[in-house]
């Protein structure tokens, strides 16, 4: 069992928890994750490391709550109860070097696994600039975290609601067209966001690296599910991953095998809703 | 005058076992069980004892069965083998004991098998106490790997009087007999049960942890582990290569069973993972993997279930007792065919395009190769195909271990007797070593790795 040290709301059905699992914390480096499982009936979730905490073996992680799953992680688990299972780290961690000037790109969720990142390439000796943002304001976070691990940063909101209206790819796309010269992009978010990025950067050839949240199961190579495209050939984003070359990578195949479950995904979500109505149990 | 036959064990019926996960095979009772143990011939040879991978005493334990002495008789398998319920079930016994059983020569051979299950169900439901373990002799070893061998050598060290860690990367120990082998096969409840009785005599069992990752070999070493064995497995699903396979609807047989098995998503949404089969299910591959790949099929709801392999009806590689059993249940065999692509429509899996074979010359495994007729393309409608054509070694500890010798496919080179590998302390079993093979052998080969390293820990 791994105790819940800390939990917070970060934003609407946005949460971040951290989770006492010695052993992962000291291990754990930046752009790697964990898969959890709440219960004995639970699915295993994964879910990318945001920071650790070697001194209280706390590792924190941001979740949406998107599904069923999320969302009973959400209304049920408090400080102090604890998940059934928690494994990790998992997959490989990000390549931290010293490239000269670096972009991070975080769309939605995808700030929280850009923030142990960029951290990580400002202490390599990095010029940082991040860019953040999401749908609206209340959707936004992390702003001050990320101010002081970058050396600039640019916020946007989709609907203009916060920071500049538009989308990450703006002024990623501003900043390679002003002729300054950057070494390396991070671009982690949904999908279609990152799909976004790497069309910006392709037109600049500057490497870009995204991190892959395919559908997998025991997130250690074994099952095959999480199977993506990268430059032709089969990859497996847990463990060839979970970061690629995305100039390489099939966006289109991703989006696709990421909506293989839609519908059982939906069944879930509203049995769960309507028992929750009923202020029942689930089971 | 011997019986020709073999006692029949009673099965669920085909028509209704199609409907549910429980075990088909429902096991001898008491009087079957005796009258089966009454064919053996008690031969002085007992060439079966040199078909069992971990050499039981069959005619033995079989003669302790005859005179219901079930409880010696246990025992008798428990001296060579710490699963019988498990080996009872899951043992290709057709190509070992059986294979080269004496009355086997002219009627049907022994069910030793079938009598197997019967001790260990028998101690299961009487309670017979476990084995006593020797005093503490202050080593530890650490077992990576919760499958057949590392659990077999996890039991093994144990009974010798060492402390044992077993690290399982999984949230639940047993490696392939709980994520792979179905329900029907092998009920999960007499894996824990073996499980239990491991952790019954002493051997400590840690899940969700991935060694090479959490922590890696070298720092078992450093932090105070005496010996270490590598059970972990052939654990990465091999794919065809061919266009369409990423097609939602595409599954590793390792993904469909896991699915299945282990996050028990025949149970959606009661259970949270799913799982989608639609109307046809075509599983590739002739192993049992295949068949039970092909059977789970059926029981998810798949109204036709088809199996294509490459080569004929007697090279299928499976148990006999799996294609009979997936024959009655009516999953059907396209032989001497191969996929050549997976069509899709929107991304979803339509139709598997295959070619049809013929057998050519033996090739360096004694099997007659498989050659493609050209022109003979044909396409089967499916909104779901398994890739069932084996798995390859896991390279995570390799990768991470240093002065691991691996060979060119990838699986660490072990002695086949000692299990020794390249690194001093560090033994390794199981198809990490020699590829995919089956549980008994891994089991064999956890057996004599923890030999070794007894000796080893003693100082020989």
């Amino acid at each position: 069992m791994y105790k819940i040290l800390k939990k917070r709301t970060l934003g609407p059905k946005i949460r971040e928890y951290v989770i006492e699992a010695p052993e992962v914390a000291r291990a754990a480096k930046a752009g790697q994750f964990v898969v959890l499982r709440l219960h004995e009936r639970g699915e295993r979730i994964p879910l990318t490391i945001v920071e650790c905490d070697e001194a209280s073996g706390g590792v924190t992680l941001v979740v949406q709550e998107v599904g069923k799953s999320t969302l009973e992680m959400g209304d049920r688990y408090e400080e102090g109860d604890s998940i059934l299972d928690f494994v990790g780290p998992l997959g490989l961690p990000s390549e931290i070097a010293r490239y000269g000037t670096v972009i991070g790109v975080g769309g939605g969720l995808g700030i929280a696994p850009l923030l142990p990142i960029v951290r990580a390439l400002k202490d390599a000796g990095n010029e940082v600039i991040g860019i953040i943002g999401a749908r609206s304001k209340e959707l936004l976070f992390y702003e001050e975290r990320m101010r002081a691990a970058c050396d600039e940063l640019h916020v946007v909101s989709d609907d203009g609601s916060y920071g500049r209206k538009g989308f990450v790819s703006d002024p990623l796309r501003e900043i390679l067209s002003s002729g300054r010269k950057v070494d390396r992009v991070w671009a982690i978010g949904p999908a279609v966001m990152m799909k976004a990025c790497v069309g910006v950067t392709r037109q600049f050839d500057v490497p870009t690296i995204v991190s892959l949240n395919s559908v997998m199961i025991d997130g250690t190579g074994m099952c095959g599910g999480c199977r993506v495209e990268v430059g032709g050939e089969a990859k497996f984003a847990c463990v060839d991953g979970p970061e690629f070359d995305g100039h390489k990578v099939d966006f289109d195949l991703l989006i696709a095998r990421q909506r293989f479950y839609l519908e059982e995904e939906a069944c879930a979500l509203e049995r769960y809703l309507a028992s929750r109505k009923e202020g029942g149990e689930v089971r | 005058m011997i019986r020709e036959k073999q006692v029949p064990m009673r099965e669920q019926p085909a028509d209704e076992r199609i409907r549910n996960f429980k075990e088909v095979p429902l096991g001898y009772t008491e009087d079957e069980a005796v009258l089966e143990a009454e064919r053996c011939l008690q031969c002085a040879n007992a060439p079966c004892i040199e078909g069992c991978p971990v050499g039981i005493d069959i005619p033995k334990f079989i003669d302790h069965v005859k005179n219901r002495r079930f409880a010696e008789a246990l025992a008798t398998i428990w001296e060579a083998n710490g699963l019988p319920a498990v080996c009872g079930r899951v043992c290709p016994q057709e190509t070992q004991c059986q294979g080269v059983c004496t009355l086997g020569r002219r009627f049907e051979p022994v069910a030793i098998g079938r009598l197997e299950r019967f001790c260990a169900d028998w101690a299961a439901e009487n309670a017979v106490p476990s084995a006593e373990i020797p005093p503490e002799t202050g080593k530890k070893v650490a077992v990576i790997g919760s499958g057949p061998a590392g659990l077999t050598a996890a039991g093994e060290l144990r009974k010798r009087g060492h402390a044992v860690t077993v690290f399982e990367l999984l949230h639940t120990p047993g490696g392939v007999l709980m994520y792979g082998i179905p329900e029907f096969r092998l009920p999960k409840r007499i894996v824990n049960r073996e499980i239990d009785s491991l952790r019954a005599i002493g051997v400590e069992i840690l899940v969700n942890r991935v060694v090479g990752r959490v922590v890696t070999v070298d720092q078992l070493l450093e932090e105070g582990y005496d010996a270490v064995f590598i059970g972990t497995g052939a654990g990465l699903p091999r794919f065809l290569g061919i266009p369409g396979e990423n097609l939602n609807g595409v599954y590793s047989a390792n993904e469909f069973l896991t699915r299945t098995n282990l996050m028990r998503a025949y149970l959606f949404p009661e259970y949270d993972t799913p799982i989608k089969v639609g109307k046809c299910t075509v599983t590739i591959g002739g192993g049992n993997v295949a068949m039970d790949s092909s059977r789970t099929a059926l029981r998810l709801g798949a109204e036709e279930s088809i199996v294509v392999y490459r080569r004929g009806e007697e090279e299928l590689p499976a148990r006999a007792e799996e294609v009979h059993h997936a024959k009655e249940e009516g999953v059907r065999f396209h032989l001497l065919a191969t996929p050549v692509e997976f069509i899709g429509d929107s991304g979803r899996l339509r139709a598997v395009r295959c070619i049809r074979m013929e057998l050519g010359e033996p090739d360096e495994d004694g099997r007659r190769r498989p050659i493609p007729i050209p022109g003979s393309e044909f396409e089967i409608e499916a909104d779901t195909a398994v890739i069932a054509i084996g798995n390859q070694p896991h390279p995570l500890i390799p990768q991470t271990t240093a002065d691991l010798e691996v060979n060119r496919w990838g699986n660490i080179v072990a002695d086949p007797t000692t299990g020794r590998t390249s690194k001093p302390g560090v033994f390794a079993g199981g198809d990490i070593v020699t590829g995919a093979a089956t549980v008994i052998e891994a089991m064999g080969a956890g057996k004599r790795a923890a030999a070794a390293i007894d000796a080893y820990l003693s100082g020989g």
